[in-house]
């Protein structure tokens, strides 16, 4: 099953006020993306809990409904 | 013992443990395999789990560590990260810092 790509912003937004979210479908398939989130809330955080902040915000459809998202996380200025 | 025991176990009694699909020798998804590639190019040694063969460890394996995806990767039991940290990390030489400083690069893997 898909996902349309202003979902998975809408989502992250929704947990990630501060957020500069850029996404990109990879095959055009609506099921292989590529997001950058870019978050001043970030700053001082592993990525690890980046990453794991970001499919907090997906709500578990991760690696279920959205089988595969790239994800590159930062805080801004790097 | 509990799954929970059991992945507890792997991840302290080994250096570097790979979660992945497949098996190092043979990976059954892309991502899995790219962390395999990054692996046996810097020559560390690791223990490949395939979590293809038990839907408990898949789904114990993402529990224990709060990480919804498959592969993941164990260095002196911590977590390390997925395939997009792992290349990160690898691409900018931090994978390479964190393994020579826990002792895991050797001096020939280490200049490679």
């Amino acid at each position: 099953m898909a996902m349309d790509a202003h979902e998975i912003e809408r989502l992250i937004k929704a947990r990630i006020p501060d957020a500069q979210v850029t996404i990109r479908d990879l095959a055009g398939d609506g099921d292989h993306y590529a997001a950058t989130v870019v978050a001043e809330s970030f700053r001082g955080k592993s990525r690890v809990q980046q990453h794991q902040i970001v499919y907090e915000a997906l709500k578990g459809e991760m690696g279920g409904k959205l089988h595969a998202l790239a994800l590159q996380t930062s805080a801004p200025g790097r | 013992m509990s799954i929970e025991q059991f992945i507890d176990k792997e991840v302290k009694d080994n250096d570097v443990v790979l979660f992945m699909k497949g098996t190092p020798q043979m990976p059954m998804c892309g991502f899995s395999g790219q962390v395999v590639q990054i692996l046996d190019h810097l020559g560390v040694s690791y223990k490949g789990l395939n979590v293809l063969d038990s839907v408990e460890l898949r789904n114990g394996i993402k529990t224990y560590s709060n990480w919804p995806t498959i592969p993941q990767l164990y260095v002196k039991g911590e977590f390390v990260g997925g395939c997009d940290i792992v290349r990160e990390m690898f691409q900018a030489g931090e994978l390479q810092s964190l393994l020579k400083e826990k002792g895991l690069l050797t001096k020939a893997s280490a200049s490679a």
